[in-house]
């Protein structure tokens, strides 16, 4: 059963992906059957560069990704350090659910809408500044990629929260804070020399994912990053999209290019961990006790907090411009309220959501079969995990998808399937999985083997004990990764843009084509029902266990979505 | 140098812990708190230290040498902590968890490290700067975990049941260890413990924190 699982993900999700990057770099080095073009050559690279602005997007790629991940990472570790003491872990999780649960281009529109010239920012200091119409200001597309930086952190340092509260829990925190301090040292500087130094090889991979995400977004970048020129990542997308079919080779040459970069920074990141860790060392022999760090402990959790407010307004700001009628510039709140853009004689929305909904409930109930699957094949086989195997589950997350996406999608029109809903699902799928699979891991494992020997003993085979005893105790933890598997399926916006052919229509394509539109009530009803499913989702995942245990306290344990 | 407490007590939302305590720590020597579980003995220990949870309000004074330390955080009051499990810094080698401790004011890698080597040898522990903490014996910990809280210079010391998870062969050898650097530092040093043992050995005032109140 292992050996069948293991097949089914190299088959179906890691094939795909090296399949799709063979692809891509064959165009990237002149080999283009499709036009005449079957020599290796170099002259795509050199169209590359040739290019204008390819410099500029590469520096606001640079900038964007590393800036965004490591100032998330400050803001989240300085929340982590002043509030850890007073926070509830299950607190916490609830908290920051709407955050993981909003994809990517219904929080980028609904920042777009509080921050831009018009936005309610804006709104709010008019009659302050005095201001008759929208400031000419240049605040969402800004050519510094400002905007498109917040963005990312807005998404970003939630989820890296998150993960800290979740690493914070395996270490005895409290008691080396008081023998850091009962040695004179600051609050803050135990925190640095001493926690996250535990805390950090427990999230070594997912700080990676996300600089990796932040490193190649797209979809954020089409919202609210600087248009022209725009970042590596999008400037290769609309080459690709280039109606001069010879643009796919310098696209090509882009997106290994991309994928390059995405290598050269996590090998980046490792050797910044040996240097940092050298330095560390050295820095805490010298027994500095940092008394004044606190105000710059204070300053972080500010910043993280204006970023959760900054994206709780987003949210906001999507329900709100979905049933307005009239909001003309100076006003803080809509003059006239009413449903007329839900009003939906065309099934527009209906047919997006359809479809939106289908994607999702597939590509989930595909990934959580084959976590089940592969989890349940380890338990019969009494094998733990090989660390390649693990490695294998974080490789679609690691590798940008606009890296290999094209070449994928020559696969799948050579096949046939292209714009198709199952290319869909299956595009889809490469990211979904592991998602799934890395939430529903460490529960899984965490299952007390007792019980399970219990039910052997009483007779029951595999089979029933998988059935009656494991998936039932394990329904809070296995639900979680569903709603986990639904958010990313929801936010997948290149794989369905690509595999889909265009012909795929679903709330996260028409909700960022929306957004360069001038209708923000149309928008923000699509961008709306992009949130409101994969809440919906949590809700049900946090409901339906509540309801069918609520007589039974031990399953009722809090498990960190 | 003294410890004083003057009319210290402490409440949380269900009343107050124990009765006012008023209580002095002559220095070299170690005064012992007893009583039965859950009557707030660490709690106390946390309150001196600067460690107190979320939830307990403190009324009365804690002086060190005459100064008032009790709004004081707890890394700026010099009162050192021992804990019963020892509670090195897993992720660190043990001679880096005793520079850990040293003083900043102490200069020069060369000088630093010297210091952390007199301080592994004078605890037994000569040539073990490089090891990982883990693999070190019950005794061996405990007094790799005295030397980090003494290189610190703390003006007084609080222990909280530091032997209880020593096995009883050890527990003689290193109380007397470290109640031998508490009087060869000549700096207070209050004790929690369930053991009878130690409070003799001790030999300081003991004290009872279910009795009617200390004199």
């Amino acid at each position: 059963m292992r050996g069948l699982v293991l097949a089914v993900v190299v088959l179906g999700l890691m094939a795909p992906i090296a399949l799709g990057l063979w692809q891509t770099a064959r165009a990237a080095f002149g080999i283009l059957p499709a036009l005449g073009r079957d020599s290796l050559s170099l002259e795509p690279w050199r169209a590359l560069t040739a290019l204008p602005a390819f410099g500029t997007s590469l520096r606001l790629t640079l900038v964007t990704g590393f800036g965004s991940t490591l100032l998330a990472l400050v803001l989240a570790t300085g929340l982590c350090a002043t509030l850890h003491a007073r926070l509830k872990s299950g607190t916490a999780a609830r908290l920051l659910t709407p955050f993981l649960a909003t994809p990517h281009a219904a929080m980028a529109v609904g920042l777009a809408f509080v921050l831009a010239p018009s936005g309610w920012i804006a709104r709010v200091l008019a009659p302050l500044a005095g201001w008759n119409q929208p400031p000419d200001l240049a605040t969402v597309h800004d050519g510094w990629g400002l905007a498109l930086l917040v963005g990312l952190m807005v998404k970003e340092m939630p989820f890296l929260l998150l993960v800290i509260l979740s690493a914070l829990s395996q270490i005895a925190v409290a008691p080396q804070m008081a023998a850091g301090r009962a040695l004179g040292y600051g609050r803050g500087l135990v925190w640095i020399k001493i926690i996250m130094p535990q805390v950090w090889p427990l999230i070594r991979l997912p700080v990676c994912v996300v600089l990796a995400y932040a490193l190649s977004s797209v979809d954020m970048a089409i919202i609210l990053g600087p248009s022209n020129p725009p970042t590596l990542a999008l400037a290769v997308m609309r080459w690709f999209a280039d109606p001069d079919p010879a643009m796919i080779l310098p696209a090509s040459a882009g997106a290994i290019l991309q994928a390059t970069i995405v290598v050269l920074a996590l090998g980046g990141l490792v050797l910044g961990e040996l240097c940092g860790r050298r330095v560390g060392l050295w820095w805490l022999r010298r027994g500095g006790r940092g008394l004044s760090a606190e105000p710059g402990l204070w300053l972080a959790s500010l910043g993280a907090v204006a970023l959760m407010v900054l994206g709780a307004l987003a949210i906001l700001a999507l329900a709100i411009w979905s049933v307005t009628w009239r909001w003309s510039f100076p006003q803080p709140w809509p003059e006239r309220w009413s449903m007329q853009a839900w009003a939906d004689p065309e099934g527009l929305w209906l047919a997006a959501l359809g479809n939106t909904a289908r994607l999702a409930l597939m590509t989930t109930a595909l990934s959580l079969t084959l976590a089940i699957a592969w989890l349940e094949g380890e338990d019969r086989a009494r094998l733990g995990r090989a660390p390649w195997a693990e490695a294998l589950i974080y490789l679609p997350l690691l590798i940008p998808q606009i890296g290999f996406l094209y070449g994928l999608n020559v696969v799948f029109l050579r096949a046939g399937v292209s714009g198709s809903l199952m290319a869909v699902i299956w595009g889809q799928s490469l990211f979904v999985f592991p998602y799934v699979m890395i939430a529903l891991s460490d529960p899984w494992r965490a299952l007390d083997g007792r019980v399970i020997s219990a039910a052997a003993a009483l007779g029951a085979g595999p089979w029933r004990r998988l059935v009656a005893v494991k998936l039932p105790i394990l329904l809070r933890p296995i639900l979680t990764a569903a709603a986990i598997g639904v958010a990313v399926s929801v936010a997948q916006y290149l794989p369905t843009l690509f595999l889909g052919a265009g012909r795929v229509v679903t709330l996260t394509t028409e909700a960022v084509t929306l957004s360069s539109g001038s209708d923000r009530r149309i928008t923000g009803v699509y961008a709306s029902l992009q949130a409101g499913l994969p809440l919906t989702a949590y809700l049900l995942a946090f409901g339906i266990p509540a309801a069918l245990h609520r007589n039974r306290r031990d399953l009722s344990a809090e498990v960190r979505p | 140098m003294t410890l004083d407490l003057d009319a210290l007590s402490l409440r949380n939302a269900t009343g107050p812990l124990f009765a006012p305590l008023t209580l002095r720590v002559p220095k070299g020597q170690v005064v012992t708190v007893t009583g039965p579980s859950g009557v707030g003995k660490s709690t106390l220990l946390d309150a001196i230290g600067g460690h107190l949870a979320h939830g307990f309000h403190l009324t009365g004074t804690i002086r060190l040498h005459g100064r008032d330390v009790t709004r004081l955080p707890a890394e700026a009051r010099r009162i050192g902590l021992m804990f019963q499990n020892a509670l090195l810094f897993p992720h660190l080698s043990v001679g880096d968890n005793l520079a850990f401790g040293l003083p900043h004011h102490l200069h020069g890698r060369k000088a630093r490290r010297a210091a952390v080597d007199q301080a592994l040898d004078q605890a037994g522990l000569t040539g073990l700067y490089d090891r990982d903490p883990a693999t070190l014996s019950g005794g061996q910990r405990a007094r790799a975990a005295l030397m980090r809280t003494l290189l610190a210079e703390p003006l007084a010391l609080l222990l909280d049941e530091p032997f209880s998870k020593l096995d009883p062969a050890l527990r003689a050898e290193i109380r007397a260890f470290t109640f031998d650097h508490i009087r060869s530092h000549d700096i207070p040093a209050l004790m929690v413990t369930h053991d009878p043992e130690d409070a003799r050995a001790a030999g300081g005032t003991v004290i009872d924190l279910s009795g009617p109140g200390p004199v």
